[in-house]
């Protein structure tokens, strides 16, 4: 199987970029990760369907182009759109709610921690939850 | 009767549809849901009964011969799973129809709820019958999607930021997925799951290597097992009690079964199987020792669900027979018991106006029927004996007891400690929750407020008649405080002088009712608490139902469990499979 590598650097580039970007705490900038990374994807996909210059209908004594490929990308294009659009729906929910687009931290964990935390300073003996709660 | 099968995503799909056009006829949209809902369990149970006797149905859509077409695949295993969801995803609709009635407020946008659900639900029946990886990637994204509306339903700033967390972890679970398919194609030529099988094994080892860890990932992320789990408890918790129920017992189960098939069908050799039985342990271990520090139930129970992932991903790390059958049953038995669990933490939360086990309190007298209801599935999964989930686990551990290998016994020895520690934050949330009386945070409660005063007023002189009569009674000093307690916010009587002493003791010795005593003190609350809270019927009869199913796990277990070994036994030899999708000239 012949691979174009400039497909196959593209590929790479967006990924990379995909990956760096998703890793953000800003939402848009994680939507924009979305993005690259499912071009890339497509791109993969294009990339497993064999050597390009087949016709897509038609035979000649190449063959055709492999189509299973092409539905596969086509498919995964109509489902990054709908994501996306659901993704701005979120990030502009979010702009409204908080004026932010950042992720935060989870709340719960951060209040389990600090009790615990506390708790040792307070006294370094009580060990779980149920004893500390037993001593209110 | 092939055609039943593609009505599975047909039917909640056109649901779907039509529910959306109804946006202003609620009571219609609703009767659409149910419905569909309905005629989806009766296909699922047909297919169930009509796969046991006639073996494996394909259906090749439109009339596309096996490798080229799209074949939907209702084996044992996925008949039974297809039954099981079903019955879950009804049982959980009627509930939330039931909150939707009672609720008060007309904020939430149930209107979009319903199309959603039937979406949710085509996805997940469709990843059951899916015979073809790619057709699989396109029920776990309209699943998927479905959640993320779910997960953000009514858009608060919490249900927001929760919700990306897990939109997030899904969407990149989702790419690794299409990227190990894409990977697939290009190694096999196919994406058809009986050829991948066939072909797989002709590969060079390494690349199988690869193809295998990214599936698995890509899967392990769904499934929420061990590192890569911990977008769960920071996402569920915050959906609304029926969606976090449906989530739970669902949406890591689909995962669960990606896996199986993967470890079965695809790669029948025992290439990662020490890898799963180490995440196996890890998981277990590391996820009840997060249930164990929450005090937030439905965190509490997040992490809990998390932590019997890892019995399941034994069962199929163990890659035998009895090992496949028993992690089949368990995965059964996990789906309904945790379902029910989420939907008593949504009346919990109801009846006590939160699911802190901080300020809980009390709700044993307010609600004796929701303190069964709890307890009953609470010990269903710590696995104790007559319920299933011993059942379930004593199969694994004899599967893995077959297996013999010292990480075998290894996991049985983490299975053993997990359940013992399942049981114990469990316990505690009923102990916290139920056992003891409302805490002195909570006093604007119009009965502990207004009991406090009197108490102070008459001299504590104790009864010494009421006290034994009541320890001899109870068996234990919170017993007592829940049937004084009770009676003394209603009506005077004799036994209000004793209150202030068992109360005091039994703040103390609080945290030590043993799980045994329990359901005694329980019957004997039952009758003399007057100051119940209110539940909406239907709530109360559709977790009743959900409770009822999960102990009728145990009385169905026999063939439930002789169901899963002709399943596993399937599985375990995947050219039935093979032959079943590509014709049997082959």
């Amino acid at each position: 199987m012949t691979v174009t590598l400039v497909l196959v650097i593209a590929m790479a580039v967006l990924f990379s970029c995909g990956v760096y970007l998703l890793l953000e705490r800003s939402l848009t900038r994680m939507l924009l990760g979305f993005l690259l990374l499912g071009n890339a994807l497509n791109l993969l996909l294009l990339v497993m369907s064999g050597a390009a210059g087949n016709p897509p209908i038609g035979k000649t004594s190449e063959g055709i182009a492999d189509p299973l490929p092409q539905a596969f990308a086509l498919t995964a294009i109509v489902i990054t759109f709908a994501v996306s659009a659901f993704l701005l729906a979120l990030i502009h929910r979010s702009w409204k709610l908080s004026r932010a687009d950042e992720v935060e931290v989870d709340e719960a964990d951060v209040a389990i921690g600090r009790e615990r935390d506390e708790a040792a300073d307070e006294d370094p003996e009580t060990t779980t939850d149920a004893e500390q709660e037993a001593t209110r | 009767m092939t055609w039943l099968v593609p009505l599975l995503v047909l039917v909640p799909l056109l649901g779907a549809a039509v529910a959306l056009g109804l946006l202003n006829h609620q009571k219609l949209q609703r009767a659409i849901t149910v419905v569909v809902l309905v005629v989806a369990l009766a296909v699922a149970a047909t297919l169930m009964v009509l796969v046991d006797q006639h073996g494996t149905i394909v259906v090749q859509v439109g009339g596309w011969e096996a490798p080229y077409g799209i074949s939907l695949v209702v084996d044992r295993l996925s008949a039974l799973l297809l039954t099981v969801s079903a019955s879950v995803l009804l049982i959980v609709l009627l509930f939330s129809i039931g909150q939707g009635l009672a609720a008060d407020d007309g904020e939430a946008p149930v209107t979009i709820f319903y199309p959603t659900y039937l979406v949710l639900a085509a996805g997940v029946l469709d990843s059951f019958i899916a015979g073809d990886l790619f057709n699989l990637y396109v029920a776990f994204e309209m699943l998927l999607v479905a959640s993320y509306v779910l997960i953000t339903l009514g858009g608060s700033e919490q249900r927001v930021r929760a919700g990306t967390t897990y939109i997030v972890t899904s969407l990149i679970a989702s790419a690794i997925f299409l990227a190990a398919i894409g990977l697939v194609y290009g190694a096999t030529g196919t994406v058809n799951i009986a050829q991948i099988s066939e072909r797989m094994a002709g590969l060079p080892e390494h690349v199988q290597l690869l193809l295998h860890t990214m599936l698995l990932i890509g899967f392990g992320i769904k499934a929420a097992v061990f590192p890569l789990a911990f977008w769960l408890p920071d996402s569920y918790p915050t959906a609304p009690a029926p969606v976090t129920a449906v989530f739970a017992g669902l949406l890591t189960k689909v995962g669960i079964y990606a896996i199986i098939r993967l470890e079965t069908i695809i790669f029948p050799r025992p290439q990662l199987n020490t890898v799963l039985l180490i995440v196996a342990i890890l998981t277990m271990v590391v996820g009840v020792l997060g249930a164990v520090s929450q005090t937030d139930v439905k965190r509490l129970l997040s992490f809990t669900l998390i932590s019997h992932i890892g019995f399941m991903v034994m069962g199929i790390g163990l890659g035998s027979v009895v090992g496949t059958a028993a992690a089949v049953f368990y995965t059964v038995h996990h789906i309904v018991v945790q379902t029910t669990l989420f939907l008593v933490s949504g009346l919990m939360e109801r009846v006590g106006g939160t699911t802190s086990t901080r300020s809980l309190g009390g709700l044993l007298k307010a609600s004796p029927l929701l303190a069964a209801l709890y307890l009953v599935p609470a010990f269903n999964l710590g696995g104790i004996p007559p319920f299933s989930g011993f059942i379930g686990k004593l199969g694994l551990f004899r599967a893995a007891a077959i297996d013999g290998s010292p990480l075998a016994y290894a996991t049985i020895a983490a299975g053993v400690v997990t359940s013992l520690l399942t049981l114990y934050a469990l316990m505690r949330v009923w102990d916290a929750a139920f056992w003891r009386p409302r805490p002195a945070a909570e006093a604007a409660a119009p009965h502990a407020s207004v009991a406090e005063p009197h108490a102070h007023l008459r001299s504590p002189e104790p009864t010494p008649l009421t006290v034994s009569e009541d320890t001899g009674k109870a068996f234990h000093p919170g017993g007592t405080v829940t049937v004084t307690d009770a009676a003394h916010a209603s009506r005077t009587s004799p036994i209000r002088h004793g209150r202030d002493a068992a109360g005091a003791s039994s703040r103390n010795r609080r945290t030590g009712p043993s799980p045994e005593t329990a359901p005694t003190a329980t019957q004997d609350g039952v009758g003399e608490a007057p100051t119940r809270v209110k539940l909406p019927r239907m709530l109360v009869g559709v977790t009743t139902v959900a409770v009822l199913g999960s102990v009728a796990l145990t009385v169905v277990a026999g063939p439930l469990y002789g169901y899963a070994t002709r399943a596993a036994e399937s599985l375990e030899s995947p050219d039935q499979y093979v032959q079943a999708v590509l014709g049997g000239g082959r």
